[in-house]
């Protein structure tokens, strides 16, 4: 499974979880998702190995997290391998520029989808703390450690209070 | 690498931390690897960073695994290894331990406050990558036309992204970019 994900993932996860193998109902996997998703980390990783202890405890999470962390990653290594060696051929070097430039457009997109529902919300708060939080690393490129340390207290604050005011 | 101890030692504690940090999965901490891995140790240079991050998204398997990369370009096989189970271990078994602890008790209201806390955090990270990598790639006008290009392409249709991937491929062959 480790290698059907280009570009992520997830999408093949959630099929062969839920829908082939039935390991998992769809709310548990949204449920262990969204737990993975405001962990820190690779959530992928964090679900797997989540999704194996469940079966086997802290072996069966490790065995999975082998498991789709193994294969990927010898690849990987063979390509850094080979980057290391043909990197500065001219035509590698060509071609690696036109598909960086794919690469950015394709996060813009996903960036662009996750912001939708905040407009349409028209959460104010929220695309506050996005643009604070984009200016802070990706115009003043301040350590991510140091940002996140003030970051998240006010946003989970804001959140609470915001959440008392509702009900 | 540039004679401040053992580089093993250097990339796990860089990336061991860092992944606490990356809220929101991997693509949030690029900003912040490129911080480290361009600007503080020098270990690629720009060029090289935008390099490994579209072999990163070439290549089958977790985003993450940009740090394989990044750390086989600071220290070899040995590098690739240390960096890649410095960025999923410790968070793997940090998810391990609280998914135990809340599968006893009931845990409804927390994730929701927690995500509307989150969710604007990561996006702004993202969109933080989007324009450190944008930086280093896009040197040419036309480059930024391709990516702005593929961001459309991407938003507004459903196809698969290696699609896309491959088309950048075989435009920078020709030499438009």
């Amino acid at each position: 499974m480790s290698l059907a994900g280009f570009g992520g993932v997830l999408v093949f996860a959630r099929r062969a979880i839920v829908e082939q193998h039935r390991w998992m109902t769809a709310e548990e996997f949204n449920e262990t998702f969204a737990l993975c998703h405001f962990l820190p980390g690779p959530n992928i990783v964090n679900l797997t190995m989540v999704f194996g202890s469940r079966f086997r405890g802290i072996a069966g999470g490790l065995a999975a997290f082998a498991g789709l962390l193994g294969p990927p990653t010898i690849i990987m290594t063979v390509l850094a391998t080979l980057y290391a060696r043909f990197g500065d051929v001219d035509a590698l070097r060509r071609i690696l520029a036109g598909v960086s430039c794919v690469a950015v457009g394709l996060l813009l997109s996903v960036v662009f989808r996750m912001m939708m529902p905040l407009v349409r919300k028209r959460d104010a708060v929220g695309l506050v703390f996005l643009l604070a939080v984009f200016v802070a690393i990706g115009v003043a490129r301040l350590p991510l450690a140091t940002v996140l340390l003030v970051a998240v207290p006010i946003s989970l604050a804001v959140a609470i209070v915001m959440r008392r005011r509702a009900t | 690498m540039n004679g401040e101890g053992n580089p093993l030692l250097t990339l796990a504690a860089t990336f061991g931390l860092m992944s606490l940090f990356a809220v929101g999965g991997a693509n949030s901490a690029v900003p912040e690897m490129h911080r480290v891995a361009v600007e503080v140790h020098h270990w690629l240079t720009d060029k090289q960073f935008a390099d490994v991050f579209a072999i990163s998204q070439l290549s089958p398997g977790p985003n993450v695994l940009i740090v394989t990369l990044i750390g086989y370009a600071v220290a070899g096989l040995g590098g690739a290894l240390v960096a890649t189970l410095a960025m999923c271990l410790p968070t793997a078994l940090l998810a391990y331990g609280v998914s135990r602890f809340l599968g006893r008790s009931s845990h409804a209201r927390w994730p929701a406050i927690v995500q509307a806390a989150l969710v604007p955090l990561s996006i702004g990270l993202m969109a933080a990558s989007g324009l450190v990598l944008g930086l280093a790639s896009d040197r040419t006008w036309v480059a930024a036309m391709v990516t702005i290009g593929a961001a459309v392409a991407a938003s507004l249709t459903r196809l698969n992204p290696l699609w896309l991937l491959l088309a950048g491929g075989i435009l920078g062959f020709a030499g438009v970019i």
